[in-house]
């Protein structure tokens, strides 16, 4: 973002410490050989914000073919690339590395640490990224298109793919080994590096969601990768893990591939509870109601997260005892959420709140993420799952975890701390604007398609029936809507960035007192901590 | 139980526009047409009213607590930071919720699985981008593909107003035909990707997957003409392969197997995919 703050910083702690100081590189080596972790945390955040677009173009690609029954703009095979695409660029490009980009910037901040602990495996893990995508978006343009088989890669459809399926591969191999690389620095930096007297459950719980997270990146992200592996052998050395010709089963790489799903589904939501957990006690001017049943919680819908995968594939054809185990499983997950969400009402209960555009969004979140959770639970019970499976109701559901849920939760993370990293106060007139307009946007864009799926519109399909013309036009008119309004971000991150008002070091005139991120200046010196704080 | 999942349904009936007739700005699941698409209608509807009534109350809570405890009213932060009684509250109410939810649920999964006695078998196997009905034992096998006009009017740049196509993408050169009233067992399988054979108002749905048969049922109780699509991505063309079902008195359907099966010499020969590929491609040009 900004150069200016940190040379400033840089400087003022030359003061200090004359004999080691080493303030950032100049020019491109600054970014390329980074090492420190304010530096990977902002290009990690202004990657994902890149790839937020670029993903948003898409979805506004199908959203425009699907604006009235007919094909009128794209191929029916360009459209399976553009869903396929879509969802992979914005759960590994947008979503998990703004998450990542978050927890570098705030993890050592708020831990009292001076910089991650694996600072050469953090620039690796952050510069193996350009290199995924560049793989993956180069598939558009390879002889016969990009891959067409849905996020989900299942054989045997994927195996049609062209020259995009093992860039498709190897492009997820990168980007998991990016992910394994981040998750373990995460672990490390804080399992060794907190200040003196902050316990586990003294944690801020953003530190604690991502520790977690963490350890659940590290447990999946392997088994994607060995999935698609045997994809890759299946197609090019012969055998048949996949194939019922030869012995195997399609749907083994459906199980194998939701073990991963399902934990990664979590992955996305958890930091964001994180975020949430931060700024509502904030302008709530209230302690976080009950933050031990929070860890808890967040502890528990992690394990559950791994014993409720084939709840994705209810209609493959599961014996009886396998279908009741995952639902029961499934609908457990619904008691750690409630907590969650019972826990944040009851912060917010007798507090004194006000509404600046990172409690905007948290709210929002509270409400909209709500709203998905009523869906997944519906989506548990099988039976009716045998009507919503594979319908626009599952898409309304996903996206409503995931758009309200995970982006929002990182636009609030965004507008909390943006002045603590910039120095600069954000204009808040339009960052209000923004949230308002993204907020009405995003239910005009996916209520309608419960009623969509409910009427029976299967999901990645490019042309309707045209019973369901008057939903598809309200979806897409609320799709053109909410891309348009994230220009407001781009515009307001970038001109924060540049100047603004100066954000004293509490930025929050309420901010938790104990959040050792507040007791830095704005924007923090370039080592954050050198001297590890105390905490009582 | 039963007496509140009719409850429930009755409720919502009341509430939201459903019916079998499928119009436009239809906002709920349409109520099918055999027993098990009915209680599946129901516990949809149940396990609606249970998240309305949750979102009620939290929803409301949270609603209260934003208007009553504003800052820039003057409102006075309280200290308190948690509850054990809160939270075991919270925690036991939802798991007995979710037990009520589960034994319906359950109740109804048990029977959906049961394709015991079944009067009827067909064979139904998906292909990029049609399917194949086989009448097992009858000796009756044909394809059904995308309507000719439909299939004219979704081209690029076709200039057909889709709206001028009846029954556009949901319309078949030849609809799979079922006795009304009979429990007619479905086996499925592809021959090449997966996709999944889904009627709407059967209730049901179900994927074809290469290699392997799955099963399901359904029991048609009223003659008419059901529309669904498939609902498994299975390619380019995974929009356009619908499936068509009439269900026929059991009469008309006993004559229209005994014209299937005299009529056509060419699919009651077929016995094998291959053949009976050849044959319909032959019959198709």
């Amino acid at each position: 973002m900004s150069t200016a703050h940190t040379h400033e910083a840089a400087g003022h702690h030359g003061h200090d410490h004359a004999h080691d100081d080493h303030g950032p590189a100049k020019g491109w080596r600054r970014w390329l050989f980074a090492t420190n972790h304010k530096d990977i945390g902002t290009m990690y955040l202004v990657f994902s914000l890149v790839m937020f677009f670029i993903g948003g173009t898409m979805a506004m690609v199908i959203r425009a073919e699907l604006f009235q029954p007919g094909l009128q703009l794209v191929d029916p095979g360009f459209f399976n690339t553009m869903t396929t695409m879509h969802a992979l660029v914005m759960i590994f490009g947008a979503v998990m590395p703004a998450f990542v980009g978050l927890a570098n910037w705030m993890v050592p901040l708020q831990i009292g640490a001076p910089d991650m602990a694996l600072p050469r495996m953090n620039n690796f893990s952050f510069w193996i990224m350009p290199f995924a995508f560049t793989l993956l978006l180069a598939t558009l343009f390879v002889p016969g298109g990009g891959p067409s088989g849905g996020w989900t890669m299942y054989p045997p459809l994927v195996l049609q793919n062209g020259t995009s399926f093992p860039m498709l591969i190897f492009a997820v191999h990168l980007m998991g080994a990016s992910s394994i690389m981040g998750a373990i620095n995460v672990v490390v930096t804080i399992m060794n590096m907190r200040a003196p007297g902050m316990s586990l459950l003294k944690m801020p719980l953003f530190v604690w969601s991502w520790l977690i997270t963490a350890y659940l990146l590290v447990a999946v992200m392997p088994v994607l990768a060995g999935a698609v592996t045997m994809l890759l052998t299946d197609h090019y050395l012969g055998t048949t893990f996949f194939q019922a010709a030869g012995g195997g089963d399609p749907v083994m790489f459906q199980h194998i591939f939701w073990f991963f799903g399902h934990p990664e589904v979590y992955i996305m939501i958890l930091p964001a509870f994180g975020v949430v957990s931060e700024i509502i006690p904030t302008f709530s001017r209230k302690p976080l109601f009950g933050y031990d049943a929070m860890v808890y919680a967040t502890a528990s819908i992690a394990f559950l997260s791994f014993i409720v995968w084939a709840h994705h594939m209810f209609t493959v054809g599961m014996p009886l005892a396998g279908q009741l185990f995952f639902m029961l499983a499934t609908m457990l997950i619904a008691v750690p959420t409630g907590v969650k969400v019972f826990n944040w009402t009851a912060t917010m209960f007798k507090g004194s709140i006000s509404f600046e555009p990172p409690m905007l969004f948290a709210l929002s979140f509270l409400f909209l993420f709500t709203i998905g959770g009523f869906s997944g639970l519906m989506l548990a019970i099988v039976p009716a799952d045998f009507q919503y499976h594979d319908t626009y109701f599952v898409v309304a559901h996903f996206h409503y975890v995931l758009v309200p849920g995970a982006v929002f939760g990182i636009m609030a993370a965004v507008y909390y701390w943006l002045p603590k990293w910039t120095g600069h106060m954000y204009n808040m007139k339009l960052a209000k604007w923004h949230f308002w307009l993204s907020t009405i946007f995003v239910n005009v864009l996916f209520f309608p398609q419960h009623f969509l799926g409910l009427a029976g519109m299967p999901r990645r399909i490019p042309d309707y029936s045209t019973q369901f013309a008057d939903w598809n036009l309200i979806s897409s008119i609320g799709a053109f809507g909410f891309g348009l309004s994230q220009l407001l971000l781009a515009y307001l991150v970038w001109s924060t960035a540049r100047g603004g008002v100066k954000a004293s070091d509490k930025v929050w005139d309420t901010a938790a007192p104990h959040g050792l991120e507040w007791t830095l200046s704005s924007p923090p010196p370039y080592h954050s901590f050198e001297v590890a704080p105390e905490v009582k | 139980m039963s007496k509140i999942l009719k409850y429930a349904a009755a409720g919502a009936a009341a509430c939201l526009p459903t019916g079998a007739a499928l119009a436009a700005w239809e906002l709920n699941m349409p109520v099918g047409v055999t027993e098990l698409s009915r209680d599946i209608h129901s516990l949809h509807m149940l396990i609606f009213w249970v998240c309305v009534i949750i979102a009620v109350a939290v929803f409301g809570m949270m609603i209260y607590s934003i208007v009553k405890f504003r800052h820039s009213q003057g409102a006075v932060p309280a200290k308190f930071d948690h509850s054990t009684r809160a939270e075991i509250i919270w925690t036991i109410i939802p798991v007995a919720i979710l037990v009520g939810m589960a034994i319906p649920a359950a109740e109804t999964l048990i029977r959906i699985e049961d394709t015991r006695n079944s009067e009827l078998s067909i064979k139904i196997t998906g292909y990029q981008w049609k399917w194949q009905y086989e009448y097992l034992d009858q000796k009756v096998s044909f394809f059904s593909t995308l309507a000719r006009d439909s299939d004219a009017a979704r081209q690029l740049h076709s200039g057909i107003d889709p709206k001028s196509v009846e029954h556009y993408l949901l319309n078949v050169d030849k609809p799979l035909v079922v006795p009304v009233d009979t429990k007619v067992r479905v086996l499925l399988t592809s021959g090449d990707v997966i996709h999944a054979w889904w009627v709407p108002a059967f209730g049901m749905k179900k994927d074809a997957i290469p290699g392997f048969v799955n099963e399901m049922w359904f029991k048609a109780e009223e003659p008419g003409v059901y529309r669904g699509q498939c609902a498994e991505l299975c390619g380019r063309d995974h929009g356009f392969m619908p499936i068509v079902v009439e269900v026929k008195s059991k009469e008309d359907y006993a004559t229209w197997l005994a014209a299937q099966q005299g009529g056509e010499a060419a699919p009651a020969a077929a016995q094998t995919n291959e053949s009976a590929a050849t044959a319909v491609v032959a019959q198709a040009e």
